[in-house]
């Protein structure tokens, strides 16, 4: 079996994000740069199932600019065991990343395709899910919990209510929460050993989708700032405070 | 084309963040219809044509939509979609696993967790866990936008009359199959929709800690809330958790007690009306989003806490 996962270059889950002045979008010159959080929980519970013998090779796979070959990288030394960037500049809307992802996944052919629920920047939501409309797959999103039965994954969601069980036949997309895994450090010498692995280098513009924006961005602003509270020396103060002035006990 | 509105139901009762959905999407474009797809969902189709904001209901029939599987919901609404400009639900885990599959096949980009309909074409929505808000406008002939339901009032809910269209229900997705749903039931108010919330993060040390949470909740009809720490930890199951990749909430009042105040948290709370926090490290970020600071250790402060409570006997159920 052949795990494919996706994982994208976010500003790290530590920097606070600053708007730019002139309200084109977000500060990131010198701004430490991450694997999107849950991405790194894809990427260990595909390594995991291959420790596990049941898959026999994983593939990291990212889109954006030049640098996000570091994402891939960092893939590669937790145990994926080769790369692939494809390269293309500027804003691409998840609509755009799933049809490069469906390209991908019409070359490689993997039996699961793996990637985190969310993107911790644009917030969207989005890829996994129209991955698999495009290729007509299943789909598990927000998954906490994979058990692999045969050609079936069981896998349990994290849904507002609580939780959800669904059976899905391979292949299929599996979004991932947070709370799948811990996902591990890469060692100093697997860390060496994936600057040997390798990583192939496509062109979005080769690959025949057209990424244009869909959404036209007007400006990004700073949110309305909360003033600033005050402390109380006691919680009967507290309490006196959300009873009189507050007025919401 | 009017505004078509996908309604969130339990197949008996319509969910009331549907309610929340009805109102943005009514400010699209007010020709608003609702679909509703379920097995046996009558009562819910009733109660959804008596929303007056919704001018027509569609009600989609069939066993294999009785558990809201995205890969059976999505062809139907994709079918539908052909005589609407926008096709809105709830930015909740319902509309997010939803949506990208009906936008996706309809090539259309999606915009996600609107919190202000600005026109029929252009919206407000955080970005960066709401470090940052983006205005946007959508370029797309049909629109495919999930609105987050504690931005908008819920609508009305009687004195309307919609007609009841049935529809074609399309073929079932065989490679999906549901198998259970672990609900935890509880007789408290939603956290969604609480008036009060209180939560609790790291600080707790222990799921049996959570029971001054609990206690604190039941003096004032709260719902329980929590840090992804706290629930990554094991002290309290996944559906309570606050924060970016959790719930977003806006109670009149949250109580923060042993939180420390991560931005991934703050983005879940920090537009509720008054914030508390209960934290005994004076420098933590929650104390800057904070309009009422305790600085005390909590397992001091609470029991304190809930004496006073006790004290004013006038807590309104």
């Amino acid at each position: 079996m052949k795990i494919l996962v996706a994982v994208k270059r976010v500003i790290d889950y530590n920097v606070q994000v600053r708007v730019k002045e002139d309200n084109t979008g977000v500060v990131t010159d010198n701004v430490k740069m991450s694997t999107n959080p849950p991405d790194d929980n894809a990427i260990e519970e595909a390594v995991k199932i291959k420790e596990s013998g049941k898959a026999t090779e994983v593939v990291a796979v990212s889109v954006g600019e030049e640098k996000a070959q570091e994402t891939v990288r960092k893939a590669l030394a937790v145990g994926a065991d080769r790369g692939i960037l494809i390269k293309a500049d500027g804003i691409l809307e998840p609509l755009a990343v799933s049809k490069l992802l469906q390209k991908i996944v019409e070359k490689e052919k993997p039996d699961l395709v793996f990637m985190g629920k969310q993107a911790i920047d644009d917030d969207c939501n989005q890829t996994g899910q129209m991955l698999s409309a495009l290729l007509n797959w299943p789909q598990a999103t927000f998954a906490s919990k994979i058990e692999i039965k045969d050609k079936k994954l069981e896998v349990t969601r994290e849904i507002d209510e609580g939780l959800e069980t669904i059976e899905i036949n391979i292949p299929a997309i599996v979004t991932c929460d947070l709370r799948l895994n811990e996902p591990r450090y890469a060692s100093l010498p697997n860390i060496m050993k994936a600057k040997k692995k390798p990583i192939e280098q496509i062109n979005a513009s080769d690959l025949g989708v057209d990424t244009s924006p869909r959404i036209e961005q007007i400006k990004v602003e700073e949110p309305p700032k909360r003033k600033a509270g005050i402390k109380v020396k006691s919680v009967a103060e507290l309490v006196q405070k959300l009873k009189n002035e507050a007025k919401v006990i | 084309m009017s505004v078509l509105l996908v309604a969130e139901h339990n197949n008996k009762e319509l969910k009331p963040f549907t309610l929340n959905a009805v109102t943005a999407a009514s400010q699209m474009n007010n020709d608003l219809h609702a679909v509703i797809i379920g097995n046996n969902c009558g009562d819910a189709a009733k109660k959804l044509s008596e929303l007056p904001l919704v001018k027509k209901v569609i009600q989609v029939e069939a066993v294999h939509y009785e558990n809201f599987v995205a890969e059976n919901f999505a062809p139907v609404i994709v079918k539908l979609a052909e005589n609407y400009s926008h096709v809105v639900c709830s930015a909740n885990t319902f509309g997010k696993n939803l949506m990208p599959r009906i936008a996706a096949s309809l090539d259309t980009s999606q915009v996600s967790d609107i919190i202000k309909v600005i026109s029929a074409d252009t919206f407000l929505r955080p970005i960066y866990a709401g470090n940052a808000f983006a205005t946007v406008k959508s370029k797309d002939p049909k629109k495919c936008i999930t609105i987050r339901p504690t931005s908008f009032d819920p609508c009305e809910s009687s004195g309307g009359s919609a007609p009841i269209e049935k529809a074609e229900p399309s073929e079932e997705f065989n490679n999906t199959k549901f198998v259970k749903r672990e609900e935890i039931k509880s007789d408290r108010p939603e956290l969604g929709t609480a008036r009060v919330v209180v939560s609790g993060g790291r600080g707790m040390q222990s799921g049996d800690n959570f029971k001054l949470i609990t206690s604190v909740a039941d003096k004032l009809n709260a719902a329980i809330g929590a840090s992804r720490a706290a629930v990554d930890a094991g002290y309290i199951s996944n559906d309570h958790q606050v924060g970016q990749t959790g719930k977003v909430v806006v109670p009149d009042l949250y109580i923060a007690i042993g939180i420390s105040g991560a931005i991934q948290h703050l983005a879940g709370m920090k537009e509720s009306k008054v914030i508390v926090a209960i934290n005994k490290d004076g420098e933590a970020p929650i104390f800057s989003v904070a309009d009422y600071g305790l600085e005390a250790d909590l397992f001091e402060a609470v029991p304190q806490f809930i004496e006073e409570l006790n004290k004013l006997n006038t807590i309104q159920k």
